[in-house]
């Protein structure tokens, strides 16, 4: 292989220093690791992984704006996701309507997008990091606001955790129970627009499924626990992230696609490990027990 | 037509509070009336089977009694109180639906929504609530895949965790939606066994929507048979007969009885119901 090529992927000259430089980026990328990873496995039981797609879109048009119109660029990035979560929450309460919904949102949040790009005159790095990520340098008020987002978003899931997995796999039972179950359904929107918004400004509209989705899939391929099950997808999302910007710091290239591909990875010997349990009939049944071997 | 269970309300009315009561209760989807002027009083630990053909309003009735289907007009009460959107003194049994693969959710994590599914927080519950779990799980047999997940559970296994679901906040009211739909006859006999069971253990009414009320027709108390715009209330012995749903369809109908199953033959075509029960029949007798 071309060792410049090499080089210009994994680089580790004056990596101290460096390391120094983004302390900032490694604490926003682990807590945006910690916010993907508690709201994946909900995405997940909600079918909601096209329209994370569709909510970073309009996210995106929404960044873009406030970056021509020279406003914050997170708020104009929660204003799209906030938009986009509330019209697929309510318009989209039944899966094939939401799907095109979004379907119908996300090239126009994405046309709207670049045309703000278009006119905008900055500098141009500005530009593709919304889309694909950057090698970011997280000031100190970004990182304040990253991380009271962050804060606001954990906190409201921990408070509405368990009637939410209630509604999230049964809505018929919940809702016949007297849970809130369209309340609670806007209430995630929110939330989920929320974590849309703070991740892309770390891995850019276009790979925000690799930490809202990927890591909460590849969780619940090896378990089934309802407790489990969050804290496997945390630790593969802090995983991808922190991974990809330690990796990416030495070669000068985006994170996003260290932290796509460590993700992608781990999926990967997630479904492997997973498969084969399922082909040895290791599923928790009390039968496994006599052989030593229970799974939760 | 009313005149029979009017008299059977009120006869129950004396025992005790029903559980759900409702009053001239009329349900209409523009100019299609499903029911009309509808009186009924369910007691506590009364087995009510509600039959009839597809599209007469049987799942439009339990979604009345949770309060997401307004009455055209009349009142319904559960417990005393008009009814709001759900309760948690109800529990509800929907039809088979196997939950989607890959759903993080073991078998006693659905029973345990049960208990404090509605309780905000997080999902960590004390050794209290696991023991109630564990006892549930046992009560319907269901110990031995308490730790498997749900979505791949067989049908027959996936409704005894519903039933423990259903159960474990001791309901006032069990609400079942064609429970048995799809399974064989014999998880059908052990799945209706287990709510009788349950309905007996802790007094709860039981709201048994069907499309074939053999495998339950040993336990249940009164039938509520919905037909054409029209309906009876009443035993099965006075309402699975020859001229009352000969009336109710509006043609000729034949009830035959044979061998503790009732087949109802000759009711008019596009009813699944009476296919199904009709299949029954032609079967080879073993």
């Amino acid at each position: 292989m071309n060792t410049d090529l090499w080089h210009q992927i994994f680089g580790f000259d004056n990596y101290g220093e460096l390391l120094a430089l983004v302390k900032n980026s490694i604490i926003a990328g682990a807590l945006l690791g910690v916010v993907g990873g508690l709201i994946g496995p909900f995405v997940m039981t909600r079918d909601l992984a096209f329209g994370v797609h569709g909510i970073s879109e309009l996210s995106f048009a929404g960044a873009s704006a406030a970056l021509l119109f020279g406003v914050n660029v997170v708020a104009g990035s929660i204003a799209g996701s906030l938009l986009a979560a509330l019209i697929i929450g309510i318009l989209g309460a039944k899966a094939r309507e939401r799907n095109s919904i979004i379907a119908v949102l996300m090239p126009f949040g994405l046309g709207l997008g670049i045309l703000f790009l278009a006119l905008y005159r900055g500098r141009s790095a500005n530009k593709f990091g919304l889309l694909t990520g950057q090698i970011v340098s997280v000031d100190n008020p970004q990182l304040l606001m990253l991380v009271i987002i962050s804060a606001v978003v954990i906190a409201g899931l921990f408070v509405i955790w368990r009637p939410l997995s209630f509604a999230s796999v049964d809505a018929d039972v919940a809702r016949a129970r007297g849970l809130p179950v369209t309340a609670l359904s806007i209430a995630f929107m929110i939330l989920l627009g929320l974590a849309t918004a703070v991740s892309i400004q770390i891995v850019g509209a276009l790979l925000v499924l690799s930490l809202l989705v990927t890591p909460a899939a590849a969780a619940m391929r090896i378990t089934a626990s309802p407790v489990f099950t969050p804290l496997l997808s945390v630790a593969f999302a802090v995983t991808s992230v922190v991974g990809g910007i330690l990796l990416a710091l030495g070669g000068g290239l985006p994170i996003s696609p260290y932290v796509t591909t460590i993700s992608f990875l781990i999926y990967i010997v997630c479904r492997v490990v997973g498969g084969r349990r399922t082909r040895q009939g290791n599923n928790g049944r009390l039968v496994a027990v006599a052989a030593g071997r229970i799974s939760r | 037509m009313d005149d029979r269970h009017s008299r059977l309300d009120h006869r129950s009315t004396e025992v005790t509070d029903p559980v759900l009561s409702l009053r001239g209760a009329t349900l209409s989807f523009g100019d299609r009336r499903l029911w009309q002027n509808l009186n009924l009083d369910v007691q506590p630990g009364e087995f009510l089977a509600v039959l009839g053909p597809n599209g007469t309003g049987k799942t439009s009735l339990l979604k009345t009694i949770l309060g997401q289907q307004k009455l055209s007009s009349g009142t319904i009460k559960f417990l005393g109180e008009p009814v709001t959107h759900g309760s948690r003194r109800i529990g509800y049994i929907p039809q088979q639906k196997l939950l989607e693969q890959g759903t993080p959710l073991r078998a006693r994590d659905l029973v345990a929504f049960g208990v404090n599914g509605h309780r905000w927080g997080l999902p960590f519950n004390s050794r209290a609530v696991r023991r109630q779990v564990d006892g549930i799980l046992e009560s319907v047999g269901a110990s031995e895949y308490a730790n498997v997940p749900v979505a791949t559970l067989s049908g027959g296994e996936q409704q005894r965790v519903r039933v423990g679901q259903a159960i474990a906040g001791t309901p006032s009211l069990l609400l079942c939606d064609e429970p048995l739909i799809s399974l064989d006859l014999h998880h059908q006999r052990q799945v209706s066994e287990l709510i009788d069971a349950q309905r007996r253990a802790i007094n709860t009414a039981v709201i048994f929507v069907t499309h074939d009320v053999n495998p339950i027709l040993p336990m249940v108390d009164r039938v509520l048979y919905l037909a054409g715009g029209r309906f009876r209330v009443g035993t099965p012995d006075e309402v699975l007969r020859s001229e009352v749903l000969s009336y109710m369809y509006d043609t000729p109908v034949e009830v035959i009885r044979s061998r503790g199953r009732i087949v109802v033959l000759g009711a008019p075509e596009g009813y699944g119901v009476h296919d199904h029960l009709e299949h029954h029949v032609e079967a080879p007798t073993p």
